[in-house]
């Protein structure tokens, strides 16, 4: 076991205090007091066409100082997706066009002085609109009568089978494919052949999207945002704007959950292109309503899974055919959808035959984008419930399938090769791979062996375990980079420099012992900057688990650069021979063999202040990208208790074994899987997008979205698994997603142990539960 | 209308329109910015503060009905001594993730520690069943106010 003096310990967030004690720390706390305030006119309509649009009226509102419609914007293709750049993500987007994609889409801009004249104006702008039949059952959109994007300018950046006139945003076919699929079937001894059904989910970070604006004494564009990635938003607001990106700046200041709902840009292009055109700062906070309606929810998909095992329970064919909904606009869409094969596939990489296609659709519905799980949450429903089902059929014990089946370390899976997120992937080995020891401790923990598969508590209540397992990856191998600097101070402090986007994870407090155990100096001694393109150096941003991997190897390459600068100095200071007779320890520089030393706040004033010729600033710094991007893992196991008259369900316990490698924070690390858990359960036991049928979002407040309280889980127990991986910083692999993976089909494997009744399609709910069992008496 | 009251200990007076949020008189002309808006609808528990020391949803709470009354925020309340307390316990058990939340979940918990509360499990859920939470899955949630419940006693 390694000897770590500031990482793997549990220290409180470097922001925890300010954010109890309600600091001005989030984009609205810090937005001018005169800030114009920016409401959108959205569409009423699913899909229609704006024949006209009047704005005389409205803008003769004491107080409107600007309205905007398609006719006062550039009309440039852009994605909203904040990822790696060339953009996988279709260009079918424009900051106001005359087609109005779903009921909540933007019609017009309007900005006043106070909220209730920019309101005033919204309801006198006149519009006239020509309604289109819109596209909302997705199973029938592709070669719909109805074409979403007729728009001539859309394009992608490279090939991702766009073919808007057919309504698909991009297909992936004849690509991942090893082996004969439909042989190693037909010779297979078992074989399961189902379809499932993973439905749209709502974020729901408690801050709504935010945006401000203003015009610094440079003349420059500065936006605050409440953003996952500064730099990919200052990319796309400039390519959107027709700006340099060096007149524009944004920082991400506090921000009140992403999940990845703020890995698009939103109301950016609202607050940037009013302050633009009025010269006066501006701001753009999202209602509830406008959080629901109008930004991202997840992809809902259709999974069809094959899967073929020999009579000795070894798996052997893995089929995946994939249908995806991105809504009205095309966000995401490839990388979401093909993490739904990178993540899943390899994890049983002992079948010999593999296959994943798939295409991606548009809808008349609002657009989906990046959340949490990213794909990978709906194909563990899909594939874990179908592992069961096989189990099932071999009357052998699910976990015991998996165990045999699943990926272990020093293995690898040609599926890293051929896919990665957009294109061709990298092959890797796992250097570190607990899966199994997760599975086995996980099985303990819930009691497995006394509780599988049920027990009949009362004349009504059955209750009963299942499992499902998962993996994720750290980063995006060789596209994500991350960055750091830091900077020596008298007083012997050092400023922490990054691009990271903290968004709520503790990624700064993270980053920080990192760079702290690197330099070896107490965590105190490290005062951290992030998430400003002027500021601070490069970084993706927070997604696909990339922070603590990415960006904490970045910070830990700054960490040793700068400690070898600072024994340069003080070898130089103490007249050392060799640096390697310089030893430094408890913030001191010593001369071995001697009793000269100097402390480190010592020589950081004199470089400032005494050392003549010799003064310097120290900055040492670090970047970092990978052609690595170690998996963690996790098991996960729930026990529920189902009433069989009302189809009921408990959550009893959650029981979650994670193989993150080394947690850097461990307290951190566990609340990052506890929160995934419990999102995970929302998805999968009552959090469900509903429409009406002409295409209005129903679940657009939160009374009508619940999402999980603290009553709906009786017991959450996380434990992570002894595992270093040697690519990550201290053998850090990431956790931000894990944690959601597996509680869809672990539910959804309980109920069917409990009952005998097997839902594919989420919610499950207890008509869904109820429904089944009468079905089965009759 | 003019409008009289206390805010975190001081007699104030404000000229406001009378159907104006207390969730932005609070944040608009005092600047205190602990108080959050997330729902708007009294379903978050982001803007809860105390109204003559009973918590309510700020958003939900007019100017009219703040005339006359006793104000506490998290702004307030985080600088008595079982305010200094409860913060360090949440603190501690790194309770917090995104913070959006939390000065809602503060001053719930306040309110339940100020009124006896114990560290029965149930009873806190119940004493928090007004507040929301989307990153942390509550678990250290419930630790932070065991803690705050042990500490409190041990203090008196």
């Amino acid at each position: 076991m390694m000897n770590f003096k500031e990482v793997k310990h549990s220290i409180p967030k470097v922001d925890g205090k300010g954010l109890l004690t309600g600091a001005h720390a989030y984009t609205n706390d810090l937005a001018s007091d005169n800030a114009l305030i920016i409401k959108l006119l959205r569409s009423p309509h699913a899909f229609a066409k704006i024949k006209s649009i009047g704005t005389k009226q409205a803008s003769n509102v004491e107080g409107v100082e600007c309205i905007l419609t398609y006719k006062d914007v550039p009309r440039i293709p852009i994605t909203r997706a904040g990822q790696g750049y060339p953009e996988p993500s279709p260009k079918d987007k424009f900051i106001l066009d005359y087609y109005v994609r779903y009921i909540g889409d933007e019609v017009a801009i309007v900005a006043a002085t106070n909220e209730k004249a920019a309101s005033d104006a919204i309801k006198l702008i006149e519009v006239e609109y020509e309604v289109l039949k819109p596209v909302l059952d997705f199973e029938k959109a592709e070669g719909n009568e109805t074409v979403i994007h007729p728009e001539s300018e859309i394009y992608s950046m490279f090939p991702i089978g766009l073919d808007a006139k057919n309504n698909i945003a991009c297909s992936y076919i004849d690509t991942m494919i090893v082996g004969d699929i439909e042989k190693t079937l037909k010779e297979s001894d078992f074989v399961v052949s189902e379809r499932y059904y993973t439905h749209a989910q709502q974020q729901t970070a408690m801050e709504p999207h935010t945006s401000s604006a203003f015009i610094d004494v440079q003349g420059r564009l500065n936006i605050f945002s409440s953003t996952q990635n500064p730099y990919h938003t200052r990319r796309i607001i400039g390519e959107a704007l027709n700006k340099p990106l060096r007149d524009i700046r944004v920082y991400k200041p506090r921000i009140g959950g992403g999940f990845g709902a703020k890995q698009q840009i939103h109301n950016d292009l609202f607050s940037a292109i009013v302050t633009l055109k009025t010269g006066k700062p501006s701001k753009c906070f999202y209602t509830r309503k406008e959080v629901n309606e109008s930004t991202f929810t997840r992809h809902q998909m259709r999974i069809d899974v094959q899967l073929g095992a020999d009579k000795n329970g070894n798996l052997k064919a893995f089929d995946m055919q994939v249908l995806s909904n991105t809504g009205a606009y095309g966000e995401h869409s490839l990388t979401t959808f093909m993490v739904a094969g990178s993540k899943l596939l390899p994890m049983y990489n002992k079948a010999v035959a593999l296959r994943f296609e798939g295409k991606v659709v548009y809808t008349n519905k609002c657009s989906a984008g990046a959340f949490r799980g990213y794909g990978a949450i709906q194909a563990n429903f899909a594939v874990e419930s179908a592992i069961d089902e096989l189990a099932a059929k071999m009357n052998i014990d699910p976990v015991e399938l998996r165990l045999k089946n699943c990926i272990k370390e020093g293995e690898t899976s040609p599926v890293f090769r051929v896919m990665g997120e957009g294109g061709e992937g990298i092959a890797q080995i796992m250097d570190s791979c607990k899966l199994d020891h997760c599975i086995k401790r996980g099985k303990k923990l819930i009691k497995w062996k006394e509780k599988f598969p049920s027990t009949q508590v009362s004349s009504n209540k059955i209750r009963s375990v299942g499992a499902a397992i998962a993996m994720q990856g750290s980063g995006i191998p060789l596209l994500d980079m991350g960055s750091a600097v830091l900077k020596l101070n008298d007083d012997g402090f050092f400023n922490l420099l990054v691009g990271a986007t903290d968004i709520g994870t503790g990624s700064d407090t993270v980053l920080s012992q990192i760079a702290a155990e690197a330099i070896g100096v107490p965590v105190d001694r490290i005062v951290i900057t992030s998430s400003d393109t002027d500021t601070t150096p490069y970084d993706v941003g927070a997604y696909a688990s990339s922070t603590t991997f990415v960006s904490g190897n970045a910070a830990r390459k700054a960490g040793l650069n700068m400690r070898v600068k600072l024994i340069d100095e003080a070898a130089r200071v103490l007249q050392a021979v060799h640096k390697d007779d310089i030893v430094f320890e408890d913030c001191t520089f010593k001369l071995k063999n001697t009793d000269q030393s100097i402390t480190l706040k010592d020589l950081s004033e004199g470089l400032y202040y005494k050392y003549g010729a010799d003064m310097k600033q120290l900055i040492a710094s670090g970047s970092n990208t990978s052609p690595k991007s170690p998996p963690p893992f996790m098991a996960g196991f729930v026990e529920i208790e189902v009433d069989t008259e009302t189809g009921k369900i408990d959550i009893l316990d959650y029981v979650g074994v994670v193989d993150c490698g080394t947690p850097i924070n461990p307290n951190l690390a566990k609340i990052q899987v506890e929160g995934g858990i419990l999102q995970g359960i929302g998805m999968a036991m009552f959090e469900d997008v509903r429409y009406s049928e002409s295409g209005q979002m129903l679940t657009n407040n939160l009374m009508k979205y619940k999402i999980p309280n603290r009553k709906d889980v009786k017991k959450l127990t996380v434990e992570f698994a002894e595992s270093y991986d040697p690519a990550g910083p201290y053998g850090a692999k990431s956790v931000g997603e894990i944690g959601i993976d597996t509680p869809l089909a672990a539910v959804a494997n309980a109920i069917y142990n409990a009952t005998g009744v097997r839902i594919r399609k989420l919610p499950i709910t207890p008509e869904s539960v109820l429904i089944g069992i009468n079905k089965l008496k009759s | 209308m003019k409008i009289r009251f206390t805010l975190n200990g001081k007699n104030v007076v404000l000229e406001s329109a009378p159907l104006k949020r207390l969730l932005d008189i609070l944040r608009e002309d005092y600047h205190l910015f602990g108080t959050k808006e997330s729902c708007g609808e009294g379903e978050c528990g982001a803007c809860t503060v105390l109204l003559d020391g009973k918590p309510v949803t700020s958003c939900l709470v007019n100017a009219i009905h703040v005339n006359g009354k006793k104000v506490d925020t998290v702004e307030g309340l985080s600088k008595t001594k079982l305010g200094k307390m409860l913060i360090d316990c949440f603190d501690e058990t790194n309770a917090v993730q995104c913070g959006f939340c939390f000065p809602g979940f503060f001053v719930s918990t306040y309110y339940y520690l100020l009124n006896d509360g114990d560290n029965d499990l149930e009873k806190i859920k119940k004493a928090l069943s007004g507040n929301i939470c989307r990153c942390t899955g509550y678990q250290r949630i419930f630790d932070s106010v065991k803690i705050a419940c042990a500490r409190k006693k041990v203090g008196e």
